[in-house]
């Protein structure tokens, strides 16, 4: 895959050929960074890089930039997630040259969940931009060191650029027509909505690789350990763009109640190495949702451990 | 009476990339009050798009193009300047360009950009709704508003939250305005033009002059 420079470890190991994993970290909504600090044992070797999600839900957390700052200084690469849901270009722009000036070096571009969805319903969304108009403005910065009215700044921000895909949204025939925006604006990889549907996900990545686009960009599936019957039903019914098939929740149903956490975890494996087996597929986005102390024990069964080193 | 002020012709031209033959469909109400689309503005117009190399197959004025019947009806008259024709250049506002979108089955392509200042909206009785945001984009989305119908105003959707044709925030009684966009475009041949990034909108309203509204 071309690629003009190198930014960050995740692209370098990307670049190598190895088959990444990225975390996440679901920042606390209140201003206890050692709720981050214990995430961070949990995620910090084993993973490549750790997304950390901006407001997710449209639920006002501490900062995503702060907590980037939080896993960077303890020894985790962090990929910092942007939405334009609450800021406009000026915000953004201000909050992205400080990334950079503290080192971020990876950036997901997204649009954000509606403010419906949070603890601030009644808030007014911004959508002054949108994840392509987004990332359009970050590669200019980035490449050009122009800002989108052609202004020269001071110090062009540095970031291997992401975005997400959601393979699940509608409609299926112009999702992968989307990502190929998203690539034609400067996106160099994407990590999916949470995979639970693996026939649909196929079908969108045969559409993906029959466009060539996974030489364009990596493509890291989206996993999300199911924790318990609860959780299958909320994401199934409750979370936008998501499909999460009955057979799955029959199956946490079906084990006795003290072993579904143990069954949630299989199912999250077999799904690592259904998908790592999927043509295009250059790593695996693992999102354990309030459930960071299982990343260990996911990633050793889906033999996924020890991680590359980054020279 | 709705505001409106009138797009280059150098818009006009790229939006009409591709396309020669055009007819033009002129809202004879609020734009002639807003001196956007007078009688000699729509002769200007369809001289202009000569100019520029453009076939123009006729042109009609309809007073309020947004009263649907009265629309459907005029329309079905001039049936034979319709005829081959590649586009239709309409100078109305929002919801003029979207009714007429719903009765040719052409892209359409606004002359105006529609400006928010309050006035009464339409007679138009159909969901068509206009964001009134003053840098109309109807010829890039199939003649289907983004910024009134999609909840996050997206130039570049569908979002992630568009299932079965609904939107994330009301999947129940919302429709997802990007879908609709999605399929109109295929049915009209476009999908090419949804295949373009589209960089950050100017939301910036033009000055208006000093005239008293």
């Amino acid at each position: 895959m071309e690629a003009s420079a190198v930014y960050s470890n995740l692209q370098k190991l990307l670049m190598r050929g190895e088959f990444v994993v990225t975390g996440e970290c679901g920042p606390p909504k209140g201003a206890d960074r050692s709720v981050v600090e214990k995430k961070v044992q949990y995620l910090k070797g084993n993973v490549d890089a750790v997304n950390v999600t901006d407001c997710q839900t449209a639920v006002a957390r501490l900062s995503s930039l702060a907590t980037c700052l939080i896993l960077k200084e303890n020894g985790i690469e962090p990929n910092l997630q942007m939405t334009c849901r609450d800021r406009n270009r000026i915000a953004i722009v201000s909050d992205l040259f400080g990334a950079s000036a503290l080192g971020i070096r990876n950036l997901l571009c997204l649009t954000g969940d509606h403010q419906k969805f949070g603890n601030f319903p009644t808030a007014k969304g911004v959508y002054d931009l949108d994840s392509i108009s987004l990332i359009m403005m970050v590669k200019k910065m980035r490449d050009e060191g122009k800002t989108l009215t052609g202004e020269e700044i001071e110090g062009k921000p540095q970031f291997f650029i992401g975005a997400a895909e959601n393979p699940f949204a509608d409609p299926l025939e112009f999702r992968h027509i989307r990502l190929k925006k998203k690539i034609e604006a400067g996106c160099q990889f994407v990590q999916t909505q949470c995979i639970y549907d693996i026939p649909r996900f196929k079908e969108w990545m045969k559409r993906v690789v029959d466009d060539g686009l996974h030489k364009k960009c990596y493509i890291l599936a989206g996993v999300t350990p199911l924790k318990s019957v609860g959780m299958a039903k909320y994401m199934a019914t409750s979370v936008p763009g998501m499909i999460v098939p009955d057979s799955y929740i029959e199956r946490l149903k079906a084990a006795p109640k003290d072993k579904r956490e143990e069954e949630g975890i299989k199912i999250c494996v077999e799904q690592i190495q259904e998908l790592r087996e999927v043509e295009g597929v250059a790593g695996i986005h693992l999102m354990a949702i309030e459930w960071e102390e299982k990343v260990h024990e996911i990633m050793a069964q889906a033999r996924l451990l020890p991680r590359p080193k980054v020279e | 009476m709705i505001h409106t002020s009138k797009k280059p012709i150098e818009e006009l031209v790229t939006a009409l990339e591709g396309i020669d033959k055009v007819f033009i469909v002129a809202c004879g109400g609020c734009p002639v009050g807003a001196e956007t689309g007078t009688e000699s503005e729509i002769n200007g117009l369809s001289q202009s798009l000569k100019e520029k190399g453009k076939t123009v197959t006729g042109k009609i004025s309809i007073d309020f193009l947004c009263n649907k019947i009265l629309t459907g009806t005029r329309l079905s008259r001039v049936q034979e300047n319709l005829k081959g024709i590649q586009a239709v250049v309409v100078s109305a506002c929002g919801i003029g360009v979207q009714a007429t979108a719903k009765l040719l089955d052409v892209p359409v392509i606004p002359a105006l950009n529609t400006i928010s200042l309050g006035g009464l909206q339409g007679l138009y009785p159909a969901s068509e709704k206009c964001g009134e945001c003053g840098d109309c984009v109807l010829h890039l989305t199939a003649g289907i508003c983004p910024i009134a119908g999609c909840a996050k105003h997206l130039l570049n959707g569908p979002c992630g939250g568009s299932q079965k044709g609904m939107c994330e925030v009301d999947p129940q009684n919302r429709e997802c305005a990007w879908d609709k966009i999605v399929k109109r475009s295929i049915e009209l041949g476009r999908l090419h033009i949804l295949e373009r990034p589209i960089s950050a909108k100017n939301w910036q309203l033009p000055r208006l002059d000093t005239r008293e509204y």
